[in-house]
């Protein structure tokens, strides 16, 4: 009797969690069938989940870039160069500093803590106004270097503090060993801690990684009427202004731009969420 | 808190003073015309940092000059430009921006559209904060109870709506509620009436006006946020011993009684946490909010920081006005954010 209700308890669970994972599924689902569905089957009067006839003229229509007049790797590379090149910068930043405030006691150190969790929370949409007057003075405007340096500045807060909590988990007697044997503190650095703070390095990154590339206000305000710098959130939600909607193609960019970073996710994902909840909840 | 905050940037610059003549030291040492008198120039500098106790100083300069350039000078800015009238004449350099002293305020409180935005801002926190609280919560006792494969496949799914980018989760949802070949007007006008479905949803427009299109926003906010709450509520439920559930358990209590006897009491300073990141994320809602409510134009369905985006930037540009707005969005989540640290630092985060 014990043992069944038991048994009936757990189905009635599983059956709740695969709810949930479907419910939570539905619109990614969703996105990615319309992304095959020919235009008779995405405007039917009865809509059907899987495409009866699958084709993949929306995934060419975005790629050759028919709409827009360029082709979907010109927007690609933009948003490869500019994610990239503000990951690397940014996780070298953040690495000095998190290093700084894991490894020194020095008079600002919790002040400066602070400070970054404060300016975290700054508003961006608050920020574009005065960036896009100075941008505009120094010539960063329909540039992307204007962008990586942007998305370097304000990946840092996260990417501190979620690094500090890898750098400080790194035993210091290991450290001090290595001292004793007469390494000096670049040689420390080069065998000890970096090999070790690796993993850290790599979930962190992938932080910086997810918001340089799914950014939206800077690149929309910055990149005016440039198409040719446009990054992929831009390409995206061009498809999506224009009169008459074409959801085919836009599912399609859609589609296209959403998989790199949710594999990116699905792989780090547990040293990821671990770091994220460890740097917003509790060291 | 508050002065810290303003005190801290006054602080840092001048800590950095000394570290940056050595660090220059360093940097123009090997280029010297001489390869010693360079190692020399940097074993000096090295040991200036050495000798002084500057090496924190050294590493984070390169953070503070970053923070301090892109997003502490842009603040300052907005506070600055609030106070003056700044539009295309002043960008172009024809006429001289002038003080203005209040003048930016008085028009924004006596304009109907930005207390209209506000409120907007405000209800829309005040409905979906809770609801992503009360989700991610559910999800998370959920998962904690769960076998682990079972729990890894739900929490795996609850990341990639996570990980799904601002800008396709709210195409895809513009998508599912289009009033043409948009499956959720479909399943609607076929529920029957006692589920409030009917004929009247077929053809029905999500973003035409605000409480439809800020409906569609509450679902899909809450989509995208209720992952991070159940997977912190989750790690937080791992910490708790199990014997607390089980002698609870014992002592007669159903799972209500026991969640707010036994979890809640001891996740309650995650909970803080997490309510005050929620409240931030959702007052400010920007890319989703811009993008369902049709980008620009449709006035009537403007949270507060579109409207401070739509005056600065829509023709003819108030960087002005638009400034002041920001700056009273800076504020208000300023306060929130206060409240935020007091919480992070009673954890010990700050140590």
């Amino acid at each position: 009797m014990r043992l069944r209700s038991r048994t009936l308890r757990r189905a009635g669970l599983n059956a709740l969690g695969v709810l949930v994972a479907l419910v939570t599924l539905f619109p990614i689902f969703w996105m990615v069938s319309t992304a095959f569905k020919p235009a008779t089957e995405i405007y039917s009067l009865t809509p059907h989940p899987l495409p009866a006839h699958p084709t993949l003229g929306n995934f060419r229509s975005v790629i050759d870039g028919k709409v827009i007049g360029l082709p979907y790797w010109n927007f690609l590379k933009n948003s490869l160069f500019v994610t990239l090149a503000s990951v690397a910068a940014s996780m070298l930043i953040s690495l000095l500093a998190a290093i700084a405030v894991a490894r020194f006691k020095f008079r600002f150190r919790t002040s400066y803590l602070i400070m970054l969790l404060i300016v975290q929370m700054l508003p961006q949409q608050a920020m574009v106004i005065a960036l896009f007057l100075d941008f505009r003075s120094l010539g960063l405007l329909d540039n992307l270097v204007g962008l990586i340096l942007v998305y370097t500045a304000f990946s840092l807060p996260v990417t501190i503090w979620m690094l500090r909590n890898f750098v400080a988990a790194v035993p210091r007697e290991m450290e001090e060993a290595a001292a004793i044997d007469g390494a000096g503190p670049v040689r420390i650095f080069w065998r000890i801690m970096l090999p070790l703070v690796a993993p850290g390095l790599v979930a962190t990154s992938v932080f910086a990684f997810i918001f340089a590339w799914n950014e939206f206000i800077f690149a929309l305000t910055f990149l005016g009427t440039d198409y040719a710098k446009y990054t992929l959130p831009i390409y995206v939600t061009y498809f999506y202004g224009r009169g008459t909607v074409d959801w085919g193609s836009i599912m399609a960019a859609s589609t296209l731009f959403t998989i790199p970073v949710m594999a990116f996710f699905l792989i780090v994902q547990r040293r990821m969420t671990n770091g994220l909840v460890a740097g917003a909840v509790k060291g | 808190m508050v002065r810290t905050a303003s005190g801290q940037p006054g602080r840092i610059p001048g800590s950095q003073d000394p570290a940056s003549p050595a660090g220059r030291a360093g940097r123009r040492g090997p280029a010297g015309p001489g390869s010693r008198d360079g190692g020399g120039a940097r074993q000096r500098a090295v040991a200036f940092v050495r000798r002084h106790h500057l090496t924190p100083y050294v590493l984070l300069l390169p953070s503070a000059v970053a923070i301090g350039l892109l997003l502490f000078w842009p603040t300052v800015q907005i506070a600055e430009f609030s106070f003056q009238n700044y539009g295309i004449p002043q960008l172009t350099g024809q006429v001289p921006t002038q003080w203005v002293g209040t003048a930016n305020f008085s028009a924004i409180l006596s304009d109907p559209e930005f207390w209209l935005s506000l409120r907007i801002s405000l209800v829309f926190a005040a409905v979906v904060v809770p609801l992503t609280l009360l989700a991610g919560t559910l999800v998370g006792l959920l998962l904690n109870r769960l076998g682990p494969r079972m729990a890894a496949f739900v929490s795996s799914t609850a990341m990639l709506a996570w990980a799904t980018p601002a800008v396709s989760a709210s195409v895809i949802f513009i998508w599912l509620t289009d009033p043409d070949g948009g499956v959720v007007d479909w399943t609607l006008s076929r529920l029957p009436s006692w589920l409030g479905g009917g004929a009247q949803w077929a053809g029905f427009s999500w973003t035409n006006s605000a409480l439809p299109a800020y409906t569609l926003l509450t679902v899909l906010v809450v989509w995208q946020g209720f992952p991070f709450v159940a997977v912190a509520v989750l790690a937080g439920l791992k910490t708790i011993p199990a014997e607390l559930h089980e002698s609870a358990r014992v002592d007669g209590g159903g799972a209500w009684r026991i969640f707010w006897r036994v979890t809640y009491p001891l996740l309650k300073p995650i909970f803080l946490v997490l309510l005050l990141l929620s409240i931030i994320w959702d007052f400010g809602v920007f890319t989703q909010a811009y993008l369902v409510t049709g980008e620009l134009g449709n006035r009537d369905e403007y949270n507060l920081g579109i409207y401070a985006y739509d005056r600065a930037f829509t023709m003819p540009p108030s960087y002005g006005i638009g400034s002041a707005l920001a700056l009273i969005l800076t504020v208000i989540l300023l306060i929130i954010t206060v409240g935020y640290v007091r919480a992070s630092v009673r954890q010990g985060a700050v140590q």
